[in-house]
């Protein structure tokens, strides 16, 4: 699999969530994803940077286009230097909420992408790793 | 500080969103439309979201709360114009808006606040009896 491009993007804001809404959705237009795939991408993209502003303070978002042989992709990967998740299992349920959102940030990103990864240990923070496949 | 107009029709108030808006946008839109509710006694209020992108679990959770804000001091909300896209995405994403009207348009949604005798239709979201 090869990485055809790639972007870095500081996040820490609620200016910051639009920005990389609207990053996601130029990326996923360039590679030429449908309409509804990348309604779903931008979705997934909005939760996970929310999630870092609400519970990581500040991280960034890395977006990659990808080329896995006949197939394109985007992969965004949401890194924060936040508290950590003690319970990801947890966290990944509906509902499951400790801020201000739904709780549906997680386990809604995860249906929302083709494949879904989440590492975080408490006190070094989180990794999220979402890839859609055109 | 940038603001969401709220525009006045007859007994209805209209809320056309065209910006993508930060959380702290849309947090200032529900206020500011609970403050123009109280002050116009508007029956009904129109959210139009035609030029939405994308409806996350915030902006969903902002509408629903609007909707139920409004129901309080007896105004209906209808949502109108949601995208196909945006309505899929919702549902997956895991989000049914409970509560939240929706019409095809502008139009569709006036019609359906101006034919509702306070109380005896589900446009208030719960079904009665």
């Amino acid at each position: 699999m090869a990485v055809l491009r790639d972007e870095t993007r500081e996040v820490a804001s609620s200016q910051d969530v639009v920005a990389v809404r609207q990053l996601a959705r130029e990326w996923a237009v360039s590679l030429g994803f449908s309409l509804i795939d990348q309604t779903k991408i931008v979705t997934a993209a909005s939760e996970l940077a929310r999630n870092i502003v609400l519970y990581g303070g500040r991280g960034a978002v890395r977006i990659e286009a990808l080329n896995d042989g006949a197939r394109r992709g985007l992969r965004l990967t949401f890194q924060d230097q936040g508290p950590g998740i003690p319970n990801l299992e947890e966290a990944m349920r509906d509902g499951f909420s400790t801020g201000s959102g739904l709780g549906l940030g997680l386990g809604g990103a995860k249906r929302l992408s083709s494949e879904f990864d989440i590492q975080s240990r408490v006190g070094e923070g989180t990794k999220v790793t979402i890839t859609r496949w055109k | 500080m940038e603001r969401i107009p709220i525009l006045r029709m007859g007994d209805c108030l209209l809320v056309t969103i065209q910006v993508d808006m930060h959380d702290r946008l849309a947090i200032t839109l529900q206020d500011d439309i609970m403050e123009k509710i109280s002050e116009s006694r508007a029956k009904g209020l129109i959210v139009d979201i035609s030029a939405l992108e994308i409806v996350d679990s915030f902006i969903g959770r902002v509408l629903g709360d609007i909707a139920g804000m409004a129901r309080i001091l007896d105004t209906r909300t209808v949502v109108v114009g949601m995208r196909p896209a945006v309505a899929i995405t919702l549902v997956e994403l895991g989000l049914s808006l409970p509560g939240v009207i929706t019409a095809l348009n502008v139009e569709r949604g006036l019609d359906l606040i101006r034919n509702t005798k306070n109380g005896t239709s589900g446009l208030d979201g719960r079904s009665e009896g």
